[in-house]
């Protein structure tokens, strides 16, 4: 009974172990493998259907819809959109076509990519377009007048910018592909106090002289005294190695500075 | 960690809000199916049957793989009087609902769509005005599905106006449209019929094709955002406009009009507002879209603007905007903020204006749909700079002043006991 027991415990734990690594293996560097795959698209901001990094869409569409999606991104992030658009084997009739994809943040500004190709024009004939579009680094704060990338919600649109009049309502199939890769977020120790995440639901007019409302939507998103205790410390910070090891250094340094004066005989003889 | 605790701060603001749009929500979707029962039906050209019988068994599958919650009307137009043969005037007017906006019974349904034989004209414009009449007002997108393989051979009124007009009505309805022929005359039609609405075209030609694409459209009316932006009128000047709190809405803007809204921001918070107009008619290929905020006296404070070229359905753009102290950090008192807000009320205008042109002929009103997100949140300060170093520099220098420091107090050590040793 006890040599079953003392056995079963590192099996045990060995199997927890393949259990928790296998997801690790299968992830690969960047991202993990996409869990599952989203069969549905919005058609404008507001129905954009979310998708997460690492998932992917697949759908059935007609050439000229707009399709949207959209996704949470934290600071640190660089987002990787790649897009497939598979061709009506009609393709003769859809003749030549221009695909793009646009990205836009949560205030619905555009948003540049920084490697491509985010057009495409497809010639008559071809079966598939592959688009592709990597963000810029999401930072953690910017000026309110600027459009840098910050954390919130992002909206990818599909379309077809160019398309010739015949070429409209053909069958086609769309593949999305969202990863993501994490890094360090500039400006160090800056936050947004609230997601660039949009209002979704409708909103109510005032009286012409209402007072201006003191409790603003995000106020639950205002810091905590915790949160501001951990943005100051901020541990995982490399600065924190680099200052602890240059302190460390410096010791050694003085105590070597030291034992030279000292005992000079030990150093130079 | 800091991106991953910023990332659960993100999410769940948005499943909070997700879940309270889901629990406030009482209505059920709404989607009517539009079918045309025209004599051009007749024509076997889908896979070798008649669109009428393409269309039924697409039907039959749809009201079978119906979602639970959603309520389904069917509607059809030219059943009833033969054409030609019969009046144009009673021809005309030729639009029943065989089966009312509620939840389906599946085998009524079923039956209703069995007895339909190909007749007569093809009202569009009329059975798509009875078919919002037959959706009703709330608070959710309704949604035409209107399937036909012919043009309106009834016009006036012009499908497309009668679209524009709908969409005009402050109910938030979408057409999408499916054409069961190829011709040019009818895309064109079903195309300016969905653009006005924000709907989608697809050209039928195969039995499974129409089949997933209804229940595609089916589905997506479950699946639409449940409560519809709220209507607002915006002002023509800064002093009349209207008042606005965080939210979604939507108003109608003609080419070249500037409408103004007014936020009511106070010192330590920041504005954000986004805005979107829908290209939703033919227009000159290169337009923008300005988006401007500004002190009620006039002072601008912050621009967005978006411009293109092409074919595209909406043109967006947003700001932000806070209250910032002479010192260049928002300051929470309200003396602060009023060298820059320029009155002490802190009300923000936002000013929504265009560069749209249409060729002659396109009709300039009503205006083009615009959607309009304002949101007032606590504003984010600027950071500190760092507390800490990093990188070989600091390293060096760390190092070489702990030498120096440590041969500094080593000479002394040795230059005191010298003395002493000398007393």
């Amino acid at each position: 009974m006890r040599v079953t027991r003392l056995l079963s415990l590192p099996i045990a734990i060995g199997i927890l172990a393949l259990a928790t690594a296998g997801p690790a293996f299968a992830g690969g560097k960047s991202s993990p493998k996409p869990r599952t795959t989203i069969g549905t698209a919005g058609t404008s901001f507001l129905t954009a259907t979310t998708v997460k990094p690492g998932q992917s869409a697949r759908l059935s569409a007609s050439t000229g819809d707009y399709l949207y999606w959209s996704f949470a991104a934290a600071a640190g992030q660089t987002d990787r959109i790649a897009v497939t658009v598979g061709l009506p084997t009609d393709s003769n009739r859809l003749g030549t076509a221009t695909w793009n994809i646009d990205v836009f943040d949560g205030l619905r500004r555009r948003q540049a990519c920084t490697a491509g190709p985010q057009t495409v024009t497809a010639q008559s004939g071809a079966a598939k377009v592959e688009l592709q579009c990597t963000l810029r680094r999401i930072r953690s704060w910017a000026e309110p007048w600027s459009s840098d990338p910050l954390p919130g919600t992002y909206y990818v649109r599909l379309s077809a910018v160019d398309l010739p009049e015949q070429g409209l309502g053909l069958p086609m199939d769309v593949r999305l592909r969202l990863s993501a890769k994490h890094g360090n977020a500039e400006p160090q120790g800056a936050h947004l106090k609230a997601p660039l995440s949009p209002a979704v639901n409708p909103g109510a007019t005032l009286a012409p002289d209402a007072a201006p409302s003191v409790e603003p939507s995000a106020v639950s998103s205002a810091p905590k005294p915790l949160q501001r205790a951990e943005s100051w410390f901020s541990w995982p910070s490399t600065r924190w190695w680099w200052t602890i090891g240059g302190g460390v250094l410096a010791a050694v340094a003085g105590v070597a500075g030291y034992s030279l004066t000292r005992h000079p005989h030990r150093w130079f003889s | 960690m800091l991106a991953a605790l910023a990332m659960f701060g993100a999410l769940p603001a948005r499943a909070a809000t997700a879940e309270a749009t889901k629990a406030e929500a009482t209505e059920p979707p709404k989607v009517e199916l539009v079918l045309d029962v025209s004599g051009s039906m007749r024509a076997r050209d889908i896979d070798g049957r008649s669109r009428i019988s393409v269309a039924q068994q697409s039907f039959d599958e749809v009201v079978d793989a119906l979602p639970g919650e959603t309520q389904l009307g069917i509607r059809v137009l030219g059943s009833r009087y033969r054409f030609p043969g019969s009046p144009k005037t009673v021809g005309c007017r030729d639009t029943e609902q065989i089966s009312p906006v509620a939840q389906v019974n599946k085998v009524e349904a079923k039956a209703a769509i069995a007895t339909l034989r190909p007749t007569g004209w093809t009202p569009i414009g009329l059975a798509l005005r009875a078919a919002a009449k037959d959706l009703g007002t709330g608070e959710t997108t309704r949604r035409i599905v209107l399937i036909t393989d012919g043009e309106d051979t009834c016009a006036p009124p012009d499908p497309c106006d009668v679209a524009r007009e709908l969409a005009a009505q402050g109910t938030h309805l979408v057409i999408d449209t499916l054409g069961l022929t190829l011709d040019d005359k009818v895309r064109r039609q079903l195309t300016c019929i969905a653009d006005a609405t924000g709907g989608t075209y697809t050209a039928v030609q195969h039995q499974q094709q129409l089949t997933s694409r209804l229940n595609q459209l089916v589905h997506r009316a479950g699946s639409t955002y449940q409560r519809t932006p709220q209507q607002v009128t915006g002002g023509a000047q800064c002093t009349n406009a209207p008042v606005l709190s965080p939210g979604v809405y939507t108003d109608r803007e003609r080419f070249g009009e500037h409408r103004y809204y007014r936020v009511p921001v106070t010192p330590g918070q920041e504005l954000r507002a986004s805005v979107s107009v829908a290209l939703d008619r033919r227009l000159n290929p290169d337009y923008g879209v300005l988006l401007r905020a500004t002190s009620q006296d006039g002072q601008e404070l912050v621009r967005g603007t978006d411009a293109g070229s092409g074919r595209t359905d909406v043109l967006s753009t947003g700001l932000r905007w806070s209250a910032q102290g002479p010192d260049g950090s928002p300051e929470p008192s309200a003396s602060a903020s009023a060298g820059t807000t320029g009155s002490a009320s802190g009300t923000v205008c936002l000013i929504v204006s265009n560069s749209f042109a249409a060729p002659p002929g396109v009709r300039t009103t009503p205006g083009m749909p615009l959607e309009l997100t304002v949101d007032v949140v606590p504003s984010s300060p600027a950071p500190n700079g760092p507390d800490l170093g990093r990188g070989w520099l600091l390293l060096v220098v760390l190092a070489v002043s702990g030498l120096v420091a440590g041969l500094i107090v080593g000479w002394l050590a040795r230059w005191r006991i010298a003395i002493w040793k000398e007393n």
